[in-house]
């Protein structure tokens, strides 16, 4: 399981990579693991307005579908279009495919770092 | 072969006479532009491109279908001889009544059993489907409210063991969704349930028997906590054929509810449809029902249709799916008083008996006397072996035996829900369960083997995440660009 | 008293020694006695077989068939090849549950996938899905595809089955959706009532081609009036007619919807008939019920599985796009097996030849006293005005074994909406008109009563 340093991380499992008031989500990649090969994904729209731990995107593998949760409350600058097509670029690569960019950013929830999410990944684990 | 593959160019079997009449032609700017691509055959290409299809088919007829909550029972032929009958088939919907009596007697005659069997006062059959109904008796709960002027109910309580339809039927129905955990036993718990009830909860979903197989025995509690807050109760009738003659909805608290006829009353299930959910409700809820009830004129003795005052209106065409309706009649006309009951109790008796021989070993999710179903939980064997739930099915399918309803209910992990049936036998049960046993035993040995079954069936498995990425949803001829 | 329970006696005890009880009864010891029903149902006794099946034939008996039809206005009177019922008798078909276990089901896929082409064939359409229920709820369903930002309100032409308008204002009770109706200019949709009514909050228009009056609508205009205010149109056609007439994709389109009884499916009393629905790519995802997609096996063999389930309610639950889990497939697959039949140019001609007959029914009716009142082309329904009381022209028909056309109600009062098939010869459409212009005559005489 690979968890960037430079990144944070929610207990939802989505990453973010902040850069001032605007910002990168995607998917962890043990996120991608446990969905499985994913099929497609429901992304907002460009404008759309989003609130830290509420849902803004949904992902599905073949028999499932899971809610995205947004680490930060913002604005949607950007989506990553080239998904609509090509989903399986998020278990290929979880963390160079971000579902979408926000800006203005003005709230954030709990975010932990590489090492507390590691933590927190390994806690869930033996729990199960 | 795809059927658009076959044939050839210019070959056609004529089934009408030439034009009789002068010809009108079509206006210039109504006549289609693209030319109707579609295969040109003999009968005799026809008939054996679908018996190739047939025989690629597993049906009730070729083996057990043991398939949790969806009662592939076995159905009587002599349903599908009353539906055959020109004198219903060849009726026309909107024919005057006078010739239509036969087909209204049909329509009547049925309500009045399954008014019976349910203890609702009055049925509604123009819902097509169990999930259809389910959003029909939703409707006639928003009506109900609505009527007495109480604007501020817009939950509907759905446990989380429920069939999807449930929460999909209530958000159709414009109601938010609140999902309540069941409790260990795998039934509703009393407190969760009074906790989620208050003066903005319209009403109550439930299957009873339950998902897992269990008749929720607290269940007069249950509708009378939802009574309590001035919710309404809905029966959902999914699991009706383990207690049809026993246990009546409308004695134990349900408002209204539906029922399937296809599963519990003998139509097959034509490879996912046609059925038929009638909806079914207590005396004050009639006022809503949609579509036209069949009533008898007292002077002229004539049955006739008629609409409630406060229908919701209609929920589909004309009359609902009226040879089922037929087929149900039939079956209920050959069971009978005598008849019905004991197919709910050889239902129950064929699960516990399969149970008990499968106990020892798979784990049960709830270890105790079932209903018509029970379900097994393969996590143990799955963390001990890697073989999943989905393995043992695909196992099941080199034995020429359906495999059960596999990941439901939710709330059990690696899930294998079995419903036997009343109408299979003590032999096939026995062989059914030696089967399972061997395939334990193979998943203990070699877990390979198992992962890539089936052996023997038409295709192995499917790569169900390509289709899924990238769908190709019909045929298209050779060098079109596909979609 | 018939049985399908094959336990004997012996085999029950053995059973229930298994699981360690004495009798069937302990098996329901877990529900309250006071729950249980009393002293048994309140039936009839059972019945064998033959008893019950003679008791049925005497029901069907009760109605009358009729051989000649000139009534449609959502069922129709088409010629069923006799191989149609022969395939959909079969019993693996007949008794196969929905396609959940692919590698046992290849060929009810295959036949769904091969019914989806037909269907986007059709209506012109990229994607169809495995079927709804019946054409009416197509209709309703498609209006919730459309459900947008700001967008809550569904246009309904006037000229649509009566049928299709109530099930699409049932849906949006539930939904919540405004529904308003464009009342009809005569016998087709008021394109200028129609732009007023437009905004930006149309979800969409629902307009049928053709329409319910049996016109061909100018709906190439209609298109381009509703996707100007942003909106979607949703067609219902009819499949048969569709294979001469503009597609639905052709017209501009955004969904293709209709009621699929015409391809092989009998009167029936009203159901089981079949809803088509298919729409553009972009939409595919919007689509409710089952979809059969291509794929390979794990030896690279092709095979067909249910695809894009993730839209579907046993994965999305609340949030699914419909709730439907049965559909009709048996329709579907009727609507495939007849479709295969025909061919191309069979029921191209079966809707060539419904339209002329029409035409030729329309022509001896005015010369018996009823005139069309269409106003523009129309395919093989058409309304007329009556000379004299509509029930009394069909009661004269009736006696000559005819099914009149149907009295209309509402603003049409006192008109009838005719339709023809390819089943009706000249003959028997001359006879009819004969039979109608007798009526309009002396309607009493015509009864057979006495003037």
């Amino acid at each position: 399981m690979k968890t960037p340093e430079e990144l944070k991380y929610t207990k939802s499992h989505e990453w973010i990579r902040i850069d001032g008031d605007s910002a990168e989500i995607g998917l962890t990649d043990y996120a991608q693991s446990e969905l499985g090969d994913l099929v497609f994904v429901n992304l907002p729209e460009e404008g759309d307005a989003v609130t830290a731990g509420k849902t803004f995107a949904d992902v599905e593998s073949v028999k499932t579908v899971s809610d995205v949760f947004s680490p930060v409350t913002a604005v949607v600058a950007e989506v990553n279009s080239e998904l609509a097509d090509a989903p399986e670029k998020i278990n290929e690569d979880p963390y160079g495919a971000w579902l979408v960019k926000v800006s203005g950013i003005t709230g954030t929830e709990e975010l932990m770092s590489a090492a507390e999410y590691e933590a927190f990944v390994a806690s869930e684990k033996a729990e199960h | 072969m795809l059927i658009f593959d076959k044939g050839t160019k210019g070959r056609r079997t004529e089934y009408i006479p030439a034009c009789d009449v002068p010809v009108t032609e079509l206006p210039e700017g109504d006549r289609r532009i693209a030319p109707l691509c579609m295969p040109e055959l003999s009968e005799n290409d026809v008939s054996r491109h679908y018996s190739e299809l047939e025989r690629k088919t597993h049906g009730v007829n070729d083996g057990f279908y043991p398939l949790g909550s969806c009662t592939m029972k076995y159905n009587p032929k002599a349903a599908d001889a009353a539906a055959a009958m020109e004198g219903f088939t060849s009726i026309h919907p909107l024919a005057p009544k006078e010739d239509v009596q036969g087909c209204l007697e049909v329509l009547s005659t049925a309500e009045k059993y399954l008014c019976e069997i349910t203890g609702m006062s009055r049925f509604t059959l123009q819902p097509a489907a169990g999930a259809h109904g389910e959003f029909t008796g939703l409707l006639l709960i928003k009506a109900y409210h609505r009527a007495r002027g109480d604007m501020k109910r817009t939950k509907i309580i759905v446990p989380d063991s429920a069939h999807g339809t449930n929460p999909a039927s209530a958000a159709m129905a414009g109601f938010e969704v609140v999902n309540i955990a069941s409790g260990p036993d795998g039934c509703i718990d009393l407190d969760t349930l009074r906790a989620a009830c208050d003066d903005t909860v319209a009403g109550l979903m439930l299957t009873n028997p339950n998902t897992v197989g269990l008749f929720d025995k607290n269940i007069a509690q249950v509708t009378g906590i939802v009574h309590a807050c001035g919710g309404l109760c809905y029966y959902d009738g999914a699991n009706l054929n383990a207690v049809i003659g026993i246990v009546r909805p409308g004695d134990i608290g349900f408002d209204c509810m539906h029922l399937n006829l296809h599963k519990t009353f003998a139509t097959p299930h034509g490879g996912g449809g046609p059925g038929s959910g009638p909806v079914g409700c207590r005396a004050d809820l009639v006022r809503f029902l949609p579509g036209q009830v069949v009533d008898r004129d007292a002077q002229t003795g004539l049955l006739s249709f008629s609409k409630e005052p406060d229908s919701i209106g209609d929920m589909r065409s004309f009359y609902g799916n009226f040879l089922i309706v037929v087929r149900a009649l039939t079956y209920i006309t050959i069971l009978g008083r005598q008849g019905i009951p004991q197919a709910s109790s050889h239902a129950v008796l064929n699960a516990n008996y399969m149970m008990a021989c499968l106990k020892d070993t798979y784990h049960m999710a709830y270890d105790e006397t079932c209903m018509h179903e029970f379900v097994m939980s393969l996590e143990d064997l799955k963390d001990k072996t890697g073989i999943s739930a989905l393995d043992i099915a695909k196992g099941l399918l080199d034995a020429g035996i359906h495999p059960p309803t596999m990941y439901f209910p939710l709330i059990v992990h690696e899930a294998l829900m079995i419903e036997p049936c009343e109408t299979e036998s003590k032999e096939t049960i026995d062989q059914a369960v030696e089967v399972l046993k061997a395939l334990k035993d193979e998943a203990l040995k070699d877990p390979e083997d198992l992962k890539s079954a089936p052996h023997h069936t038409p295709v192995t498995r499917l790569d169900e995440v390509n289709a899924a990425r990238h769908p190709k949803l019909r045929w298209s001829a050779p060098g079109d660009s596909a979609m | 008293m018939g049985s399908y329970i094959p336990a004997t006696g012996e085999q029950e005890q053995e059973m229930l020694g298994k699981i360690g009880v004495s009798r069937i009864e302990d098996l329901f010891a877990g529900i309250p006695a006071e729950l249980k029903v009393k002293g048994g149902l309140d039936l009839p006794d059972g019945v064998s077989e033959m008893e019950a099946l003679r008791g049925m034939r005497s029901l069907a008996d009760r109605n009358r068939i009729y051989r000649k039809i000139f009534r449609g206005a959502g069922a129709y009177d088409h010629y069923i090849p006799a191989i149609v019922s022969e395939v959909i008798s079969k019993e693996s078909f007949l008794t196969a549950y929905t396609p959940y276990q692919a590698e046992i089901s290849q060929g009810v896929l295959q036949s769904i996938f091969e019914y989806q082409t037909y269907i986007c064939e059709l209506t012109g359409m990229d994607v169809s899905n495995a079927c709804v229920y019946d054409g009416a709820e197509a209709a309703a369903e498609a209006a919730a595809m459309c459900r947008d930002r700001g967008r809550t309100k569904v246009l309904v032409s006037g000229a649509v089955s009566p049928y299709i308008l109530s099930v699409v204002k049932t849906y949006c009770f539930g939904s919540g959706c405004e529904v308003e109706e464009i009342p009809a200019e005569g016998t087709a949709t008021d394109v200028g009532a129609l732009q007023k009514k437009l905004g930006p909050d149309t979800m969409c228009l629902i307009m049928a081609q053709p329409n319910y009056f049996g016109t061909i609508e100018d709906a190439a205009a209609i298109a381009e009036a509703v996707h100007a205010a942003g909106a979607k149109l949703v067609m219902s056609v009819d499949p048969v007619a569709a294979a001469v007439l503009r597609s639905a994709a052709e017209y501009g389109a955004d969904i293709a919807v209709g009621e699929g009884q015409p391809l092989g499916m009998p009167l029936s009393f009203g159901g089981p008939y079949l809803g088509f629905m298919a729409t553009k790519q972009a939409f595919m995802r919007r689509l409710p019920g089952r979809i059969v997609g291509e794929t390979k096996d794990r030896d690279g063999k092709t095979g067909y599985v249910l695809t894009l389930q993730a839209r579907e309610q046993h994965i999305r639950r609340e949030k699914a796009s419909s709730n439907i889990c049965s559909n009709e497939a048996l329709c579907a697959l009727c609507a495939g097996v007849y479709l295969s039949a025909m061919g191309p140019q069979g029921i191209a001609d079966a809707a060539q030849q419904s339209m002329s007959k029409a035409h030729y029914l329309s022509e001896k009716l005015a010369e018996a006293g009823f005139h069309t009142l269409n106003g523009r082309a129309f395919f093989n329904e058409f309304v007329t005005d009556s000379p004299v009381a509509p029930a009394s022209v069909m009661r004269a028909l009736s006696a000559k074994g005819i099914l009149g056309g149907l009295p209309l109600g509402g603003a049409h009062k006192g008109e009838i909406l005719w339709c023809a098939t390819e089943k009706n010869t000249k003959a028997d459409i001359e006879e009819a008109a004969e039979a109608a212009g007798a009526a309009a005559k002396d309607p009493a005489a015509a009864e057979g009563k006495e003037a």
